[in-house]
């Protein structure tokens, strides 16, 4: 296949960015998005020019390091997958594809696709974890934990942290993300003793790294590369007003 | 320096006990004053970090991901190997200790394998805690799964995410920890040099990788948790970024590297489809439980529809030759089994070799649903890969660069031969001998991140609690600070003509045809020049666009193949001066007349711990730490 690619450049974060035009010749549709990028940059590299930088490492869809804004779509056209994971067949011969980062306040822009997803990491040391040190535990059996929940906890805990809800998000919420978060760990007996303080730090964390409110538009789960359900949202609003009173009222009194 | 395992005295079912009630504490107020380095996040990193900051030492960890969630562990997929005996099927400490030790063909060492067998039950314990949804059954209790090479069901698992899971886990214990200001993450910075002053490890040289900054960062002590390094052979199911180099810095600073030949070719992954391939996909050993593997009895067939090739007229080998296992045989057998029948001209694919994995029969026996519970995620991934449908075609499948069992050499403490530098999980040698057994790695990461590092670490730092803060002004680190700012700007100013990529698929086309399922004296031989002359011409004409102080990933990559390049030539080293076959390592020349591997007790049952000659790379010391089998009997590895 024969492709002309449109690719954000931008030196640093200083740097204001634009959009730059290559021709590739010989893409196959067996490649995946990333090695075609690969290519584009062994081909940059042999005219001794700059290849593009973009974050990767599993090229396996687990690790949420790839994040390309392909032709308008955080992760580009294909539902429930990521960059990585994406093929060249599911483009046509002669098209024009248009790649950007992420772009969100709350994720700058440090080279050209790659951008700062700390305030992700952020959230999680506010509230995403369960108060236990190691040594401490009992016997993993002594729980017992009903198959259903544990597969429901499972659906909200496979989230890879990609940010991709974030880019899709016309208010840049990441509301998605740390809602899979807190509802993995409140769904579950370990986790509940700490649920009101959890939804409320994270909540000021969200909000302190500048990610915006939602507005319950749904595009965040529509790409998100995990199918992470939108009901989380919902629940998180509901554990987070429990808490809120909560916190009132041990305040009060 | 010696090779003195410190391996504690007593029955090998009471030693770490005993070790542990006889250690040396650190109190609480001394550990706030000692400061720990931590390279890595991956389960080992993570575990150990956070472990350690809830002890109370101040803890510096550093990873080279963007995030410590994205370390390699994230990608394992099938399970975690406890001796929990849920199941009530036979398993015990002693079960797992005897599994392992004979997965790994005997060129382990008995008492760090027992310890880890031990602390295994707690690790499944501590995970359940943090929140780690593992699979459950009707009755709510925990699942179980079989893995390879072992009888009984011992592998926990979470869909076939189960790395991503536990290393959620352990970087919730870290974010916590992180958050308490116990622990300091530094991501997105690269180990390019270990510091030793006065004979111990104190610190490390970094590279920020967004402003390209040259760092010192001093401690008490120095723990690599960096992973493996099998892509050394360019293709391999490691993520991208996995490297040697934090390991091949402490080897260049007299950090021995043990069995560095001890490769680990994974049997079923995705075959190579064409040049432009970066990585290779694992399709997880679970699979294996239900799978059954087969090529066409006769050649002609290997190209026709498989779905027309008459039951008769399929050759389903491992059920053949190895009656007992069938296809749950150990990895090493597995993959060379597979490249035996390819080597026989029946590949299944036109271009390439594979054989086929089938689920007809387990389809058949469990129905599509039950299949499709088990195996979903895997099944996808496949046919997003290669665009067929497993339910309803055999996968194709051929071995691929796994994991590696070689390492930085450690004693029982983890502590390399360095005085106060420690390795962790895959980035060491210590609990797989020559093979290892599936779900272990993930194991063995925690075991030695939770559960035995914070311990035996105590026994370095107690001697040290009178030592003061280590400086980064102090010489040794100006001198190392300046040796890495020299070799990077050496790397960037060649300016040659050959892209960083191409000399590392060289190199990983000479270590895959001469160091990778089959190995002879002859092949080893003609690698060991290759690669000197590919090192030579790497450091003459390799181009790196970019400048040093910007992210520059061409650079970070050149820094990581030029360590490549030295590995390389020492894992052939190694290969040739083993004259046995045992595990993963099969040299041509020594096998039974069954064709299988024939291990040579008598003169090679011990660890090659291999010293760097800083005058000449290509002449390392060989040291022999030979291993003492008080246990288990050595016997010829049968799976039939
Ligand atoms: C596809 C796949 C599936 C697997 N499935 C299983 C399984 O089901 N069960 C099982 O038991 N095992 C499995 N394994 C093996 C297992 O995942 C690994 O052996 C294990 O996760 C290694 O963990 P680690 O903590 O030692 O290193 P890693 O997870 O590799 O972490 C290395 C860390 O070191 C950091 N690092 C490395 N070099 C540097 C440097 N120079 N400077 C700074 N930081 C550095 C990295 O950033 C990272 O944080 C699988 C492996 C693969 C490839
Ligand atoms: S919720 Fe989905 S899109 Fe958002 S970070 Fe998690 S996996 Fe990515
Ligand atoms: S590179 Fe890991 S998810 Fe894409």
């Amino acid at each position: 296949m024969k492709l002309t690619l449109k690719v954000w450049r931008q030196r640093n974060s200083q740097d204001k960015g634009k959009m730059e035009t290559y021709q590739l010749n010989e893409v196959s549709p067996d490649m995946s998005f990333l090695e075609m990028m690969d290519v584009l940059n062994a081909q940059l590299i042999g005219e001794k020019k700059e290849p593009v930088a973009f974050d990767h490492d599993c090229r396996e869809g687990i690790c949420g390091m790839c994040s390309m804004y392909i032709n308008g779509q955080p992760h580009g056209p294909v539902q429930g997958i990521t960059t990585c994971q994406l093929h060249m067949r599911s483009f046509k011969d002669g098209d024009t594809i248009y790649i950007e980062p992420w772009r969100a306040q709350a994720f700058p822009v440090i080279k050209d696709l790659v951008v700062d997803r700390s305030a992700f990491d952020t959230i999680i040391q506010s509230g995403g974890y369960i108060s236990v040190s190691t040594g401490n535990a009992v016997d993993g059996n002594s729980l017992p934990i009903e198959k259903g929940l544990a597969n429901e906890v499972m659906d909200a805990a496979v989230c890879i942290g990609c940010g991709a809800c974030v880019a899709a998000c016309k208010n840049s919420s990441a509301m998605l993300f740390l809602s899979a978060k807190a509802a993995h760990l409140n769904m579950l007996p370990q986790g509940q003793v700490e649920s009101n303080r959890r939804v409320l730090n994270m909540m000021d964390a969200h909000d302190d790294a500048g990610f915006g409110s939602c507005t319950n538009t749904g595009a965040c789960s529509a790409e998100c590369p995990k199918g992470i359900s939108l009901s989380y949202i919902a629940r998180f609003n509901r554990d987070y007003m429990k808490a809120s009173i909560a916190s009132e009222e041990t305040t009060d009194s | 320096m010696s090779l003195d395992s410190k391996v504690p005295k007593g029955e090998l079912a009471n030693k770490w006990t005993d070790y542990k009630s006889k250690v040396p504490l650190v109190a609480p107020n001394n550990k706030r004053r000692i400061d720990v380095i931590v390279v890595g996040s991956g389960l080992a990193g993570g575990a150990a970090a956070a472990t350690m900051g809830e002890l109370g030492y101040n803890v510096k960890c550093f990873c080279f991901q963007d995030s410590p969630r994205r370390a390699h562990s994230i990608a394992a997929q099938g399970g975690i190997n406890a001796a929990k005996n849920y199941q009530n099927d036979g398993d015990s400490v002693y079960r797992l200790f005897y599994d392992t030790i004979k997965g790994g063909d005997y060129r382990s060492r008995e008492s760090n394998v027992h310890r880890l067998a031990e602390v295994s039950a707690n690790i499944i314990d501590q995970c359940v805690a943090q929140g780690v949804p593992f699979a459950r059954d009707y009755g709510g209790l925990l699942a179980n799964r079989s893995f390879g090479g072992v009888q009984v069901s011992r592998t926990f698992y979470a869909r076939g995410q189960t790395g991503q899971q536990l290393l959620l886990g352990a970087y919730s214990a870290l974010s916590r920890q992180i958050h308490k200001k116990t622990v300091t993450m530094y991501n997105r910075h690269e180990m390019l040099d270990v510091v030793i002053v006065d004979g111990k490890a104190r610190g490390i040289i970094t590279r920020n990788l967004i402003t390209g900054e040259i760092e010192s960062h001093a401690a008490h002590a120095v723990v690599l948790a960096t992973g493996g390094y099998g892509n050394v052979f360019f293709l391999s199911t490691n993520a991208m970024g996995s490297n040697v180099t934090a390991a091949w810095k402490a080897h260049r600073r007299g950090a021995y590297f043990a069995n560095p030949c001890f490769t680990q070719i994974h049997p079923t992954c995705i075959p190579v489809s064409g040049e432009y391939q970066s990585k290779l996909t694992l399709m997880s050993e679970s699979l294996r439980n239900d799978g059954r593997v087969w090529v066409p009895k006769r050649k002609e067939d290997r190209l026709k529809n498989p779905l027309e090739i008459k039951e008769e007229d399929r050759d389903y080998y491992l059920e053949r030759i190895y009656p007992a296992f069938g296809n749950l045989v150990p990895r090493d057998v597995a993959s060379r089994a597979a490249k035996y029948m390819t080597d026989q001209g029946k590949s299944v694919i036109e271009h390439g070799n594979a054989v086929y994995l089938d689920f007809a029969s387990a389809i058949e026996r469990l129905g599509e649903d039950t299949v499709r519970e088990r195996y979903s995620n895997l099944f996808d991934m496949y046919e997003r890969i290669t665009d067929e449908n497993p339910y309803k075609v055999p996968m194709k499948i051929f071995p691929a660069v796994h994991y590696t069992m070689g390492g930085l050499w450690v004693d029982y403490e983890l502590n390399t031969s360095v005085p106060g530098l420690f390795a962790v999980g895959e980035a060491n040698f210590s609990d797989h001998g020559a093979n290892r057994l599936g779900a272990s790695a993930l194991m063995q990461g925690l075991a030695d991140g939770y559960f035995v590092l914070p311990v035996t670490i105590g026994s370095f730092l107690s001697k040290e609690i009178r030592t003061p803060k280590i400086s980064n002004d102090l010489p040794e680190f100006k001198q190392a600070e300046k040796a890495v700012k020299e070799r990077l700007n050496k790397l960037i100013s060649i300016q040659g003509n050959r892209s960083v990529d191409s000399f590392h698929m060289e190199l990983g086309k000479i270590m895959w045809d001469n160091c990778g399922m089959a190995r002879n004296e002859k092949g080893l031989k003609s690698a060991i020049t290759k690669i000197q002359k590919l090192r030579e011409e790497f450091w003459k004409d390799v181009y790196i666009p970019g400048k040093l102080n910007e992210l520059n990933p061409e650079l970070e990559k050149a820094g990581r193949v030029a360590d490549f390049l030295e590995l390389g030539e020492l894992m052939c080293q190694d290969a040739l001066d083993r004259n046995e076959s045992c595990g993963g390592h099969f040299r041509e020349e020594y096998r039974t007349p069954e064709g299988e591997a024939a291990r040579d007790d008598e003169n090679y049952t011990y660890v090659a711990a291999w010293e760097y000659n800083t005058n000449n790379v290509s002449a390392p010391k060989l040291h022999k730490e030979n291993l003492v089998f008080d246990n288990v009997e050595l016997k010829t590895r049968s799976y039939k």
